[in-house]
């Protein structure tokens, strides 16, 4: 890996406008936010709903629904995107950074044929004709292990099973060569048996391009499958971050723990117990003024309650925002 | 904010108070409501004050424009404007609230009965009103007061006999999916008949869609009317109502302009804002918009 | 597809034979007649005319006697204008209304289609609110008040058009009629149009297609411009039932020579064959515009099935 990172996120807030009241303060759903994704680096971003993790994917593309406000600074091989012109987003979506969404029965324009879905955005960036897009799309359908990718071509959304459309969607970020790929919970709308197979899919891409991954989900087991590093984000922040198997071997976070413990192995090869984390998280209109996962935190002590815990350096290439001490399993004086 | 505020209201509170709440967070509906109320108190206040009456020609005060006496100015005959601008109030007011009535009566009966009823009857009587979608409608209303004469009661029965579609519709979805619903099954287990069960039970729940249709019949009707008062079908001079006072303005447009102007300001004002409140009421009634 | 509109063109005939015998029976059913008129006619000339447009028959003969010839598409003999009958009437109206209808669909379905969607785009501007007013008072306003004015502004102070008339192939005797009768709809198109953009716009699979990096005119239009005109296309059926009433007005107002005229007149003279005629006309179009959005809606919308 090169030294220089291909994306590198700094202080990356992204708030919207809080209710129609006046008077009311913004409310941030992404709350400086900073990461770097190297070439080729697969990374995991893993939380609970809400937390913050579709909406930093999005502020990368400005995709932010209308009213959205980011500030920080998200750089792709250093050219700035947060506040850049449209024009110049435009160019570095689908072609530079392509995305996946969660829900691929609502991905695909549903008046439109797979085809000129799948073809139109390789046309406009590279610049090719129908006939070489087409040959490059079959190809790439192929190998996503679509069947009978010719006739599909000519196929509207409608007519397909949502695993196939999934595969339809992957193929049309990656027709574009994008170095990175952002995947916003791309198997939770699946069957279980469908989502092993597009985690495949995914693992695969290594091996197919050299682009970078950026997979969001709330499933810690997913992230175990394909993530070099992982980041834990709770309540708009990044809680916790490090290697997938110093994350997996020595959670220091106690959220991060929760969510270990909650995993259920799709092999079954680990005993698993299914705990849980109690409560819910938190409205980011209403956030607790010290650590926003201190009222679900079972080693919570006075200072969580009071001051909020920054991001720091628990080990070499492993960061924590926590005030407990020492490892986890001893409740905190 | 808003939303938090609904959901804090204690269980059990009425619909109607909810709608209310709900109503009083659109200005343009309220504002609407309040012209709407302003209008209606004017028309009736304003004839019973003038000293002018809306018949009597005096010939001395042809084409007076607006001043002193006459605030608005008179017309042809010299007859006050104001005062005759607001029995045109009144007038088209009552045409669009007493044909709206009938066509809501009509749409609630069929379509709750079809929708109640089911199977065959329901399919028969939907087609019916499939078929009547195509008739021609308004070509028949003008051969209906052709053929029965001007009369004031024929006008508004014609419309409103003509524009209960939609609203039979929209009872009999809203009805067919009511009557899954488990009060209805208990209180046909109890063995309530069925007309019984339809103005006891289906009716009131119906009440607020059937608000919301009514209040978007009345500004399509007073349109109507003023169309038929344009093709001198609407009602008898001396008396007016907006239509024929807009449309006896239009005939004057060149030499009179205010004649055509300050009546259509009323129509427009009034057709706006039974639309504004009809669309207020559908956001804050509809149980379709409801999540 | 053939199966569908085969089937619809079936059911249209039943609802063709009730609006016409509704119209029928609505006629005979009231006192008077076509040759009822201030002037006597003597009893013997009276009953020959009867007797030659088949009055002296009883009504069921006169009235299978008529829907006989509607089945061959003869619509009988005007009794008001003398020697012609109902067809050469149609034939020399309808191609009136037909363009200044038509002309005047297309054009609220194109600026009303503009207005609604930059509205959309400019959510909470004035490009927003202004057109949306001016939608409000576009619905609000009769044509027979849009009209005068229309006339009062372009012909009568600038001179620019004629304040009415009719030549047949000249634009500029059809502004005027085309602009007010198209008004209203351009309103109503226009606040649909806003409705269904805001919806598409906020739509998943246009966050897709701009996470694409389309330009935004590739999204617009080929993205979210048939979603979007999708509700518009169900309106035009209803929409041309109302073009066709609505050209009533215009008519008048504008002194064209369509069949609103004739119908009017024809309505208050007890004209039987030529009011009957026309409403059946009226609803044989009718049927045939909603048939045509049916189509224009399956084609537009491939999840749609054409089933009858």
């Amino acid at each position: 890996m090169s030294d220089a990172p291909l994306l590198a996120i700094r202080d990356l807030t992204v708030s919207y406008p809080a209710g129609a009241g006046a008077g009311a303060g913004a409310v941030r759903v992404v709350d400086g936010v900073s990461l770097d994704l190297a070439p080729g680096e697969f990374l995991g971003i893993v939380g609970e709903s809400g937390s913050g993790k579709t909406q930093l994917l999005l502020s990368l593309l400005g995709l932010n629904a209308p009213g959205a406000e980011l500030t920080g600074s998200a750089r792709y091989r250093g050219a700035e995107l947060i506040g850049a012109p449209e024009r110049a987003l435009a160019r570095v979506r689908g072609a530079r950074i392509g995305i996946i969404f969660q829900d691929p029965m609502t991905a695909l324009n549903p008046y439109l044929t797979i085809g000129a879905q799948l073809t139109e955005a390789v046309r406009h960036h590279h610049r090719i004709g129908r006939r070489e897009a087409r040959r490059r799309a079959l190809e790439l359908l192929d190998a996503v292990h679509v069947p009978e990718p010719r006739e599909r071509f000519a196929q509207h959304p409608h007519e397909l099973s949502g695993g196939m459309r999934q595969r339809i969607v992957i193929a049309m970020t990656l027709l574009c060569e994008p170095d990175i790929v952002l995947a916003d919970e791309p198997t939770t709308a699946l069957d279980v048996t469908v989502q092993a197979q597009i985690l495949a899919l995914l693992r695969d891409l290594r091996e197919r391009t050299r682009a970078a991954l950026i997979l969001v989900t709330h499933d810690l087991g997913v992230i175990a499958e394909i993530a070099d590093r992982v980041a834990v984000m709770y309540a708009g922040r990044i809680v916790e971050q490090a290697s997938a198997e110093r994350l997996f071997a020595h959670a220091s976070h106690p959220y991060t723990e929760g969510l270990r413990r909650s995993i259920v192995d799709v092999d079954g090869s680990l005993p698993v117990r299914l705990e849980g984390i109690p409560g819910n998280p938190p409205d980011p209109a209403a956030l607790p003024p010290g650590c926003a996962f201190a009222p679900r935190c079972p080693y919570a002590f006075e200072r969580c309650r009071i001051e909020r815990p920054p991001l720091e350096e628990a080990a070499p290439g492993h960061t924590r925002a926590c005030f407990h001490p020492g490892p986890l399993g001893e409740r905190a004086p | 904010m808003s939303g938090a505020a609904a959901g804090r209201l204690p269980e059990g509170e009425s619909p109607w108070r909810r709608a209310w709440l709900r109503l009083r967070r659109r200005p343009a509906a309220l504002a609407a409501l309040a012209v709407l109320g302003a209008v209606a108190l004017l028309c009736v206040l304003v004839p019973l004050a003038s000293p002018f009456d809306y018949a009597t020609p005096d010939w001395d005060a042809l084409y007076r424009a607006p001043g002193w006496p006459h605030l608005l100015g008179t017309d042809d005959l010299g007859r006050d404007l104001l005062v005759r601008v607001m029995w045109g109030c009144r007038v088209s007011l009552l045409i669009g609230i007493t044909a709206s009535l009938v066509s809501v009566v009509i749409g609630v009966t069929w379509g709750a009965a079809a929708g109640y009823a089911g199977g065959v009857v329901d399919s028969l009587m939907m087609r019916f009103v499939d078929i009547l979608y195509t008739v021609p409608f308004i070509p028949l209303v003008i051969v209906l007061t052709v053929l029965f004469g001007r009369s004031f009661l024929l006008v508004f029965v014609a419309i409103g006999a003509v524009s209960w579609l939609d609203i039979a519709r929209i009872v009999r979805g809203q009805t067919l999916s009511l009557k899954s619903r488990e009060f209805i099954a208990a209180a046909r287990a109890l063995g309530v008949p069925a007309p019984t069960m339809i103005v006891r039970h289906l009716v009131p729940n119906l009440l607020g869609l059937v608000l919301i249709y009514a209040t978007l019949t009345i500004p399509a009707v007073i349109l109507f009317e003023a169309f038929l008062s344009f093709l001198g079908l609407g009602v008898h001079a001396p008396l007016a109502s907006l239509g024929t006072l807009v449309s006896d303005g239009a005939s004057e447009l060149q030499s009179h302009p205010y004649l055509l102007v300050i009546p259509s300001i009323f129509l427009t004002l009034i057709v706006c804002c039974f639309s504004y409140l009809g669309d207020g009421l559908r956001d804050a009634l509809d149980p379709r918009e409801q999540r | 597809m053939w199966r569908f509109l085969a089937q619809r063109l079936l059911t249209a005939v039943p609802t063709l034979i009730i609006i016409a015998t509704l119209a029928f029976a609505l006629l005979h059913a009231t006192p008077g007649g076509p040759f009822d008129s201030a002037k006597r006619i003597p009893p013997e000339i009276e009953r020959s005319i009867e007797a030659q447009y088949h009055l002296d028959e009883p009504l069921w003969r006169q009235y299978l006697r008529y829907m006989g010839n509607l089945a061959r598409g003869d619509l009988g003999p005007s009794y008001q204008y003398r020697d012609t009958s109902v067809n050469e009437l149609i034939r020399a109206g309808l191609p009136v209304d037909a363009t200044v209808g038509t002309c005047a669909l297309l054009l609220a379905l194109l600026l009303g289609s503009l207005f609604g969607i930059v509205a959309a785009l400019r959510r909470d501007t004035s490009w927003d609110y202004v057109p949306m007013l001016f939608a409000s008072l576009g619905i609000a306003l009769p044509a027979f008040v849009v009209g005068p004015l229309l006339i009062l502004v372009f012909a009568v102070t600038l001179h620019w058009l004629p304040s009415g008339d009719w030549r047949a192939g000249s634009v500029r005797y059809l502004i005027l009629p085309v602009v007010a009768l198209a008004l209203p709809y351009t309103a109503y198109i226009a606040r649909m149009v806003r409705g269904a953009a805001l919806e598409v716009l906020a739509s998943p699979f246009i966050r897709t297609a701009r996470a694409k990096g389309l330009p935004l005119g590739t999204v617009i239009l080929r993205h979210a411009l048939r979603p979007i005109l999708s509700p518009v296309v169900s309106f035009i059926g209803p929409a041309f039932a109302g073009v066709l009433t609505g050209s009533i007005i215009i008519e008048s107002v504008f002194g064209l020579p369509g069949i609103g005229r004739y119908f009017l007149t024809g309505a208050i003279n007890r004209d039987y064959t030529l009011v009957v005629g026309i409403t059946v006309l009226y609803g044989a179009l009718i049927i045939v515009c909603n048939l045509l959005a049916d189509l224009c809606y399956a084609w537009l919308d491939p999840r749609v099935r054409l089933r009858s």
